[in-house]
């Protein structure tokens, strides 16, 4: 487990956005990883900086999954909020491609801030431009990082990095830091429209 | 396949305590007996027991048979043996009955030794806290200071979740399925009417009814039927029966429909087997079983010794222990920052779902089950 090779192999199957997570998320602290799939993200905080991680995950399979994992997993659904969390129990409190797939956005995000001390949220951004030549040639977007086609899509509250900015402003959200990735790489000019994922760290005003 | 890794024929045995026992009420047992069952093998350094406390209605005979032609194996067979998600290859794993129970160790109806006659109503009200002090001395009996696990469903996961306030140390893993910190109103009433059907059975005789040579049969009987109502949902009722005639109508109080004939045979079968006294004092502990009470209802400082990784576990379609109460306890963990994970199983069987052999549900304890290390440690450090 403290194999540094090990890690190394490890880290290249997981996805991009982990890498930053890490950067972000404090040794040896409480972390709280919303819709966490099989655990991938906990199990690679868990390893690399000795995190005390704790899952949310909806879905049997992955629940299942977690528990092989040895990860701490909790089945429930997001969209009835985070009730069963105390305010403020967490250090950082992660909510990772998710986003976009929830109804209830505004709420899950409010209630992330009431219970972590920092949060950190990705989604696609959908103003990237390959995004915006498919509008533009007609059709929907599917790509890579939206895979679905309109009828079949989890997806349903896409919004660019400025539409997100713009909620962070009107509710009163701070934004630490923001990261905008294209392919693996760091986009910084014009991010709304080069980047295509975007990872905020957020705290409460 | 499930029958291919059977534990085979096993054997109870019998621990005798020839202690006085002092029981939450503040009563004492002179001494007293508990019977149990193990399967597989206890390992060199004892560090693979697995204790599974029963529920209401269960006992020491958990899994195997007891001879060839055995019509049934063990209350919880499915679960475990060779290969099966309790692997007996890897664990060796304690069934007892519990102190008031009726299959062997001491309770109502087994003969006190000062007077050489059935406790009847002199034995005393026992509790969640006194099964699992009692449990804590068989262990000592078998020479086991830490179990690997501690599994129950029920009043069996009450049970689990005692031991890990009462013998912190003594725990590596609790799992607690389908079970509540405590029981609400509703629920208690439940037992009330169980109870009260037993009581006023006119052969009850105050719980002396072994001196008449007579049962209070229609009180069990009825207790029972009530109590096979609220361990299946309403849809799993549906159905198994429906409102399908055995014939047809025939404007009679006799058994007409299906689910009728089922409630008249499980109180029959019950009511044969089981002691009235016994399921009045199993009533009774689930009732007066809180640990929050004593921290003004937070659970959360209840569970604040606790030193276990735990997998709670609970049944969508489960009313009498539903997914709400497993949450609470899922919640005072996660303010103890515990090792803890919590399935919530898609189940249409209601309460019954912990007994039965769901594919998801048996995964999960194979899953977690088979993480279990096999080695004692020194509970009140870190431990990952």
């Amino acid at each position: 487990m403290h194999d540094n090779v090990k890690i190394t192999n490890k880290m290249a199957k997981f996805r991009q956005d982990f890498a930053i997570i890490a950067n972000w998320v404090k040794f040896n602290s409480k972390v709280l990883d919303l819709g966490c799939g099989d655990g991938e993200l906990l199990e690679f905080l868990r390893d690399s900086l000795e995190v005390k991680g704790y899952g949310v995950e909806k879905d049997d399979a992955n629940v299942l999954a977690c528990v092989k994992n040895r990860i701490n997993v909790i089945q429930m659904d997001l969209e009835d909020g985070l009730s069963g969390f105390e305010n403020q129990s967490f250090d950082t409190v992660v909510l990772s491609q998710t986003l976009q797939a929830m109804h209830n956005t505004e709420g899950i995000v409010l209630e992330m801030l009431r219970v972590g001390a920092e949060v950190i949220v990705t989604f696609p951004n959908f103003g990237y431009w390959r995004n915006r030549m498919q509008i533009t040639a007609g059709r929907m977007p599917v790509s890579k990082a939206l895979p679905y086609q309109w009828y079949d899509t989890p997806n349903v509250h896409l919004c660019t990095i400025n539409d997100f900015d713009v909620f962070c402003k009107n509710h009163k959200i701070e934004i630490l830091e923001r990261r905008v990735i294209t392919d693996g790489q760091e986009v910084s000019f014009l991010p709304n429209l080069l980047g295509s994922l975007a990872m905020y760290r957020l705290r409460t005003k | 396949m499930q029958e291919n890794n059977s534990i085979g024929i096993v054997a109870p045995q019998t621990a005798h305590f020839n202690e006085t026992f002092e029981l939450k009420s503040g009563e004492t047992l002179p001494q007293f007996d508990l019977v149990f069952e193990t399967y597989g093998t206890l390992n060199a350094d004892k560090s693979n027991a697995v204790l599974i406390c029963h529920a209401l209605s269960g006992h020491h005979h958990v899994a195997g048979k007891h001879h060839e032609g055995d019509k049934y194996p063990g209350w919880w067979d499915n679960l475990i043996g060779p290969g099966k998600p309790l692997d007996t290859n890897r664990f060796f794993v304690i069934g007892l009955n519990n102190l008031g129970g009726c299959h062997g160790s001491s309770g109502p109806s087994s003969i006190n030794p000062i007077t050489n006659k059935p406790w009847g109503s002199a034995f005393p009200i026992v509790t969640v806290e006194d099964w699992v002090n009692s449990q804590a001395h068989l262990l000592n009996h078998l020479g086991i200071t830490q179990l690997a696990a501690v599994i129950g469903g029920s009043l069996g996961g009450m049970q689990a979740l005692q031991w890990t306030i009462a013998y912190p140390e003594r725990v590596r893993h609790a799992l607690v399925i389908a079970s509540a910190p405590n029981l609400t109103a509703q629920n208690m009433a439940f037992n009330e009417v169980a109870r009260q059907a037993i009581i006023t059975d006119p052969e009850f005789h105050g719980g002396d009814y072994y001196e008449h040579g007579v049962v209070p049969r229609r009180g069990l009987r009825i207790a029972r039927m009530l109590g096979h109502i609220t361990y299946l949902s309403d849809d799993a009722m549906g159905e198994k029966f429906g409102r399908k005639l055995k014939d047809t109508i025939k404007y009679s109080f006799d058994v007409e429909f299906e689910m009728e004939s089922y409630l008249r045979y499980q109180g029959d079968k019950f009511a044969g087997e089981f002691d009235a006294n016994t399921y009045l004092r199993m009533t009774r502990a689930l009732d007066y079983y809180d640990p929050a009470l004593q921290y003004n209802g937070d659970l959360s400082k209840a569970l604040s010794k606790a030193k276990a990784k735990f997998l709670v576990l609970s049944f969508t379609s489960d009313w009498r222990f539903s997914p709400a109460r497993s949450r609470e306890i899922v919640k005072a963990l996660l303010d103890n920052e515990s090792t803890v994970s919590y399935a919530e199983v898609t189940a249409a069987h209601g309460h019954d779902a912990f007994l039965m052999p769901d594919k998801h549900y048996h995964a999960i304890l194979r899953s977690y089950l088979g993480n279990i290390e096999l080695s004692n440690i020194e509970i009140g450090g870190e431990h990952a």
